[in-house]
């Protein structure tokens, strides 16, 4: 799946990886998709939970060995 | 009449133990990052958190003093809840979490500021503690129990930690 911009959360632990995606998801123009890898095994849960809280697609999941890339398309 | 329930979450934050502010602190963050609405409001042990490290300024009671001794000054100083050992137990803590990459409560509580969270701090307490305004950062109301009803009567999500 191809993203217009990537957000780095690897490392770290929850809350960490839906702050950051909050924060750049901000500064992103509806439609466009971003990335966020992150290595959180509770970020498995969380990114669709934060997704369906705050109305944003969830595209789906990759696994990329060692960490998770989630694709989000900003729709609000 | 109280407002409409709105997106929003008040957390009465009561205990001034490491443990449990990081867990009111993930969850204001978390859903501040979320888009929710979010009051904190702290009281009595709680206040502790809020309270710069340097300490008491100015004249207080013997009692007032003894308070401010006592007590943690500020986030970083905070015991646990459980394995505490004279602070022995808070420090590994805190060591284990930077190993883990587990943000710090100072950094925590900046985070939420910077999302948008309000702060706010029991009169009461600071009175019964003699805590002055001055020797608190970062608060931005001063308030009492009927500030906290018409905050949680508008809540969704309202917990005492």
């Amino acid at each position: 799946m191809k993203a217009d911009e990537v957000v780095d959360a690897r490392g770290l632990l929850c809350p960490m990886p839906i702050v950051k995606l909050s924060q750049k998801i901000k500064a992103l123009e509806a439609g466009k998709v971003l990335e966020l890898d992150a290595d959180d095994e509770g970020a498995k849960a969380d990114i669709p939970a934060w997704c369906g809280k705050t109305g944003n697609e969830y595209l789906g999941m990759e696994d990329a060995g060692g960490f998770y890339r989630f694709f989000v398309r900003k729709t609000t | 009449m109280a407002g409409d329930v709105r997106d929003k979450v008040s957390i009465i934050c009561f205990s001034g133990d490491l443990d449990k502010a990081l867990a009111a602190f993930n969850i204001a963050t978390g859903a501040a990052a979320s888009g929710m609405e979010v009051t904190m409001f702290f009281t009595f042990w709680g206040i502790s958190m809020l309270k710069k490290p340097t300490g008491r300024k100015g004249a207080a009671s013997l009692l007032g003093r003894m308070f401010d001794f006592m007590l943690p000054k500020g986030p970083a100083k905070l015991p646990i809840s459980k394995m505490n050992v004279c602070g022995i137990g808070a420090a590994l803590m805190r060591r284990q979490m930077r190993n883990k990459k587990v943000q710090a409560l100072p950094e925590l509580i900046q985070m939420a500021r910077e999302l948008g969270v309000k702060i706010v701090a029991c009169s009461m307490s600071m009175d019964v503690m003699e805590i002055p305004r001055e020797d608190l950062v970062g608060v931005d109301e001063f308030a009492g129990v009927a500030s906290f009803l018409r905050e949680a009567s508008e809540s969704r999500v309202t917990l005492f930690i």
